[in-house]
């Protein structure tokens, strides 16, 4: 294998605000990769630079071992970014034929337009499109090209539960053909499901580079609140706690077994009411990995 | 390899693709599209055709006179306004960003907009000739009227430049009110809606340094009309106004690269 994208000890800096503290990654050929992280944890950032489209403060971004910017690299990648506008005037065959023209060996349009599944609007303006819609155009451009590497930033962004299953069905059908994707994105089950590589971002360093199902067991999946007087620390030890917090008497837990968890607590005698188990959001997730990584 | 023969598209089809889009983009929005072409015809009807066959200073008729004026306007208008104003909305609709992150160089993004303007550009002129010719009674020798059309497409050039630093330097939202404070005034000041002798004397001391002004003497000249000064230096003006805003277009350019991505 060789690399697709790298980065190399990467800095970036806005003004006084560091994005990037320092990144390091090897983006090899075929690989299909999830960056993940909360807002302004320096995903778009990385894209960014790995695409040319920012220069790093200091350390370097390679795209196939050239600068970013250069067209020979961009010739091999397609690209969906985030907050990205396109001619709202333009057919959505126009625009796909347009986009086609910039690459050496693009798919044929009919090919993009079924990838996409916008078989029924391609004879539509851009204007005319729904939001799920315009999304599946900005896919359509990303693969028309037929690269050999994907840049997704953040592709599900605001789509409904449905509309996500079926676009990363197409981010998948897009990997089988053996390419290189790079996505960005805040679900770790969206991650799960595509990616067999998880960087996990956090306040611009990598604080997690391995396989969906090493991360997940980091990551503590359930929360478990509940209100108790008088507990102390001694009360909850042994128990399978990622961490804990106490607020006056209200108590939350981080915790992969939180039938374990309970079970301990009425079996030592702690009184606890209000009781609420609930799904770990990413914010918690993201807690327990940073706590895990300063733990050792 | 095969694989590694082509490692880029040929910038010939891109360009032609490009170049259509661009049009495409600007033809289905009649706020631009109607304006460009019926608005110097529409002032042709109301100023021009009234008084066409007066006889003007050097014997040319008005309606001969009015046409070259108009032939100016419209095509200034087509250069600035298509520029400045698709520039400056691209830029608000971050279209630039994407377009970025693509294998297409930036020349041809520039250049199909050029060759867009230009098509438009000549587009008003097969408009508003036949409207002169038929309406307005204008009779010229075949010669003439090939001479206005050349001579208005290849002045325009300079005011691409200006609309592309306008682009640049205006936002979204105000880049027509700015074009339109510097255009319509200018306009006005370098005579082609009315002779410079009807003008307050301050406009008409300064009217002679205007850009338009230059550009308005290319026309008249061509069509008999006696005009202040020569043709060469109505052209080297004209070229030295082309290089100013040029390099203010490029200034405006660099400049937004640097804030957007670096």
């Amino acid at each position: 294998m060789s690399a697709a994208a790298q980065l190399i000890n990467a800095t970036k800096k806005y003004g006084s605000l560091e994005a990037l503290k320092g990144i390091s990654l090897d983006i090899q050929l075929g690989e299909v990769v999830a960056m993940l992280g909360p807002n302004g944890a320096g995903k778009t950032t990385s894209i960014s630079l790995l695409l040319g489209l920012r220069k790093p403060t200091s350390g370097q971004a390679l795209l196939f071992g050239l600068k970013p910017d250069h067209l020979n690299a961009r010739s091999r990648v397609g690209v969906m970014l985030q907050e990205s506008g396109i001619p709202t005037m333009l057919k959505v065959s126009e625009l796909i034929d347009l986009f086609r023209s910039y690459y050496p060996k693009p798919m044929d349009r009919d090919r993009a337009i079924a990838m996409a599944g916008l078989e029924e609007k391609s004879n539509a303006l851009v204007k005319e499109l729904s939001g799920g819609q315009r999304q599946r155009l900005y896919f359509a451009l990303a693969v028309c090209g037929d690269p050999e590497v994907l840049f997704l930033d953040e592709p599900t962004v605001g789509m409904d539960v449905e509309g996500r299953r079926s676009f990363i069905e197409r981010i998948a059908e897009f990997a089988q053909m053996g390419r290189t994707v790079v996505l960005t994105t805040h679900y770790l089950e969206e991650a799960d499901q595509l990616a067999k590589r998880v960087v996990v971002i956090d306040r611009g360093l990598v604080i997690a580079d391995a396989t969906p199902q090493e991360i997940k067991s980091r990551v503590a999946g359930k929360r478990v609140r509940f209100t108790a007087v008088a507990l102390t620390d001694k009360d909850l030890e042994g128990m399978p706690i990622t961490t804990s917090t106490r607020a006056d008497h209200r108590v939350q837990l981080l915790t992969n077994q939180p039938e374990a968890v309970l079970r301990e607590l009425f079996r030592r005698g702690i009184e606890i009411s209000d009781l609420e188990v609930s799904g770990a959001d990413l914010e918690d997730a993201f807690i327990s990995l940073t706590s895990h990584q300063a733990n050792g | 390899m095969a694989t590694m023969s082509v490692r880029r598209a040929p910038v010939g089809p891109m360009l032609v693709r490009q170049a259509w889009a661009e049009f495409l983009k600007l033809w289905r929005v009649p706020a631009f599209s109607a304006t460009s072409l019926l608005l110097p015809v529409m002032f042709y009807a109301f100023i021009g055709i009234g008084q066409s066959s007066q006889i003007m200073q050097g014997g040319v008729t008005f309606g001969a006179y009015f046409l070259a004026s108009m032939s100016v306007y419209a095509v200034a208008n087509v250069m600035i306004f298509s520029f400045g104003i698709s520039v400056a909305t691209e830029r608000g609709m971050k279209m630039d960003v994407l377009m970025r992150a693509t294998p297409m160089p930036p020349i041809v993004y520039l250049l199909s907009k050029c060759i867009t303007a230009l098509v438009f550009a000549a587009l008003t002129l097969v408009v508003l000739f036949p409207f002169a010719y038929i309406a307005g009674g204008v009779r010229l020798d075949p010669s003439v009227w090939v001479t206005l059309a050349s001579r208005v497409l290849l002045g325009s050039i300079p005011f691409i430049a200006l609309g592309f630093a306008i682009g640049y330097l205006s936002g979204p939202n105000s880049a027509v009110a700015v074009i339109n404070l510097i255009y319509l005034p200018t306009a006005f000041a370098s005579g082609l809606f009315f002779p410079k002798q009807l003008l307050p004397q301050f406009i008409q001391s300064i009217a002679p340094y205007l850009p338009l002004h230059f550009f308005g003497q290319l026309g008249w000249d061509a069509i008999g009309a006696p005009t202040d000064g020569t043709l060469t230096s109505d052209w080297l003006y004209l070229a030295a106004y082309g290089v100013f805003f040029f390099a203010l277009a490029l200034w405006a350019y660099r400049r937004e690269e640097n804030a957007k991505f670096t």
